[in-house]
């Protein structure tokens, strides 16, 4: 496929450390590292891994908050995006904070069309229209955010990111300060946009029940490294990589009764400052053999799968 | 994980329950480690009247035993679980039984809780940080506990603490007592609580959503070190979490709860086999599957909101709902044995 909306190329970000003869020393913390991927218009791309592999580092690249140390970063939008408007946007996890309080919801939600010089009249309009889309009615409009519950400040997190209509949303664990039952309707709303709208999702989330609802393909990081990368039904079906394995396997699961202990990942993840020598994840990995800790594996594709990609020396 | 929670030095087996081990607790006949009779929790509301936040609970836990409490925010999980150990808050008003070995502990004095907290049963939360102390060693904090309720000596307490770190599997354990909790990854210091919460070996552990917080793999870690102490210790456990999925690999007997009062209560197998109230139904349904795709999630109508209505409380939300639901508040009735559920259209 040509054309991608979205090409990272040996991405990486890795922050000098303060801090006691830190910084003269040289020393820099891996948060992203090496990592090459790309995303087809209308596709959703899952990020997983566990906390500290660098998620949400590299979704803030991709939202431009952030910038990258090394390594290229291509978005190729499909229509201009005139008056400052931007191809991609962000919402985050915590649906509290991350509304100016004192502010109404229609000049929250108008805010990016107000910073491009759009009036307030048109800015309405188009206020009332994102509202909708997210199932809010237009009274909301001259409300409060503390006036509206979790889930649906989240869905007035998510009329913010639509309403300069962008073609890729970065989505930072969105659903994971909600209840559940609130959680299956904002899936279902962000499932429902993307349909409509052909928006893509950089979809950050630790859920593999979510990541497998909403999610064409999966990447799964591990101290900044891409581990696996794959189309969603192929790595739910056969993780190829032992990291995803494990993750996969950790996932608690209704209908298997009570848990048998012992199959669990061992230890935690390691410092990103001082990473494992050649394969990052060797200190804890259940196949690991001498080759895993003197050389960095490939992320290559599977000879019987070439569509899903993993980076091992033994993958399945 | 070498685990070893007897590795008493020079401890006096004077606690509540003995030196550990279900065998020791002896209980006549059939009567439960911990039976809740109608618990409620109330708060002052608007206009000098009082709203609760548990209404009417009624549960028992046998030792060794897992009771799982699920539901949404705000339904009272905390609340139920802060009664058990006297910490609600003061302007709260507790109601009802809670009988603990036999006693009613909701008529106890201050003192007497306090004797009990730690000792007897101890709870763990979702953030370690409110159980700890920020300025004080982990080490340090567990010996405490020693000191308070088993009369150890300063030294002894000290060995005994690193022992427990090392029983909760803390690599390093000698070193890291001398660390404070903020330097230890989120994991680590929950272990670090719950070697603290079973210093004495509780015949009870209350758990609040204590893997809320952690990535899967160490939730997976930390369930199983709760296993394992209740599989050693034969504590009882009160496990509370928005979790279904979470409490279905633990319990033994699931609570539901909905708006403070509980809806469903049941064997975990039967629960999980066949949910019968509309709202575990509805939650075991709009929990999106890691094995299934399906087009569109089934969803529950509306939140959580407190009703003042005199009906059931799901009522608003429930597409069973009828007339005959909003007239009284549906009872728990035990429609097959060991299942009870409180909803009008299971019942009848
Ligand atoms: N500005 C910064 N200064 C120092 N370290 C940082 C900074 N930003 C990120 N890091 C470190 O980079 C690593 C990756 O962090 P990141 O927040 O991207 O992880 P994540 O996968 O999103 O984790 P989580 O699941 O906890 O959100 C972590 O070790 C983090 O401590
Ligand atoms: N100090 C208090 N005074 C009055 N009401 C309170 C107080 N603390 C809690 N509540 C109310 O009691 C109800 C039950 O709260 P509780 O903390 O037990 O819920 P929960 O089920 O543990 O929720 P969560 O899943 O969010 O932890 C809530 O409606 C809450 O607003
Ligand atoms: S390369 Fe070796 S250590 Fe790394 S995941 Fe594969 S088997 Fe495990
Ligand atoms: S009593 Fe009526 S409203 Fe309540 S759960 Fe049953 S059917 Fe629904
Ligand atoms: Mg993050
Ligand atoms: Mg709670």
């Amino acid at each position: 496929m040509s054309n991608p909306l979205l090409e990272i190329d040996r991405l990486s970000v890795h922050i000098p450390m303060r801090g006691k003869g830190l910084l003269s020393s040289g020393i820099k913390l891996r948060a992203v590292d090496e990592v090459s991927l790309t995303m087809q218009r209308g596709e959703t791309l899952a990020i997983v891994g566990e906390s500290g592999s660098g998620k949400s580092t590299l979704g803030y690249v991709v939202a431009g908050l952030r910038q990258q140390t090394g390594g290229s970063l291509k978005i190729t939008p499909s229509r201009p995006h005139q008056n400052g408007r931007k191809p991609v946007q962000i919402i985050f996890q915590d649906p509290f904070s991350a509304l100016d309080p004192r502010m109404t919801v229609e000049d929250i939600i108008g805010e990016p069309l107000r910073l491009m010089g759009q009036d307030r009249g048109t800015r309405r309009g188009r206020v009332l229209e994102v509202l909708e889309q997210v199932g809010m009615p237009a009274e909301a409009a001259q409300r409060y955010p503390h006036q509206f519950s979790g889930g649906q400040r989240q869905r007035l997190a998510i009329a913010r990111a639509l309403i300069g209509d962008p073609e890729l949303i970065v989505a930072d664990e969105p659903l994971s300060a909600l209840d559940v039952s609130i959680q299956s309707k904002i899936l279902n709303l962000m499932s429902d946009i993307k349909e409509r709208h052909g928006i893509s999702y950089f979809f950050i989330s630790h859920d593999f029940g979510v990541v497998r609802h909403l999610a064409d393909r999966v990447a799964v990081l591990y101290l900044g490294r891409l581990m696996e990368l794959a189309p969603a039904d192929e790595i739910f079906a056969n993780p190829a990589h032992p990291y995803t394995r494990a993750l996969m396997d950790a996932v608690p699961r209704i209908g298997r009764g009570r848990r048998k202990r012992g199959q669990v990942l061992k230890g935690e993840i390691p410092t990103p400052l001082n990473p494992p020598s050649g394969c990052v994840f060797h200190t804890r990995c259940p196949r690991a053999t001498a080759i895993c800790s003197t050389e960095r594996p490939l992320l290559l594709p599977l000879v019987s799968r070439p569509a899903q990609l993993a980076a091992c020396h033994h993958k399945e | 994980m070498g685990l070893n929670l007897s590795i008493d030095t020079a401890v006096p087996a004077s606690s509540a329950f003995g030196s550990g081990g279900a065998a020791k607790v002896q209980r006549p006949g059939n009567q439960a480690l911990l039976e809740v009779r109608e618990l409620t929790v109330s708060f002052p509301g608007e206009g000098g009247s009082r709203s609760n936040v548990v209404s009417g609970l009624n549960y028992r836990i046998e030792a060794g035993e897992t009771l799982g409490v699920v539901g949404e925010s705000g339904c009272g999980k905390t609340m139920t679980s802060l009664a058990l150990m006297g910490l609600v808050p003061t302007a709260g008003n507790v109601s009802g039984q809670i009988m603990f070995g036999g006693r009613n502990l909701a008529d106890q004095k201050d003192r007497e809780w306090r004797r009990m907290r730690g000792r007897d049963a101890a709870m763990i939360f979702q953030e370690p940080m409110t159980a700890m102390n920020p300025v004080m060693t982990v080490g340090r904090q567990i010996a405490e506990v020693l000191i308070r309720h088993e009369g150890l000596s300063r030294r002894d307490a000290a060995d005994r603490s690193v022992g427990l770190l090392e029983a909760v599997g803390i690599p390093s354990a000698r070193r890291r007592a001398d660390d404070y909790p903020h330097q230890l990854s989120g994991g680590m210091r929950q272990r670090a609580m719950i070697a603290m919460a079973l210093a004495c070996k509780p015949r009870l552990l209350v758990a609040d959503e204590p893997t809320t917080a952690l990535d899967v793999t160490i939730q997976a870690q930390i369930l199983d070190l709760i296993l394992e102490l209740q599989e050693d210790t034969g504590m009882a456990v009160q496990f509370i979490t928005h979790n279904l999925a979470v409490v279905s690999e633990l319990a033994h007997h699931i609570l539901v709860m909905y708006a403070g009062r509980g809806v469903e209560y049941a064997p975990a197998e039967k629960l999980f086999e066949r949910p019968l109230h509309p709202y575990t139904r509805g939650l075991i349904a709009t929990l999106p599957d890691p094995d299934r795709k399906v087009a569109k999630l089934p969803v529950i109508p509306g939140g959580l909101r407190s009703s003042r209505s005199p009906g059931c409380p799901f009522a608003g939300r429930c597409s069973l709902a009828s007339d005959i639901c909003r007239a009284a508040i549906p009872p728990m009735i035990e429609v097959e044995p060991g299942h009870h559920v409180a909803c009008l259209k299971v019942s009848q």
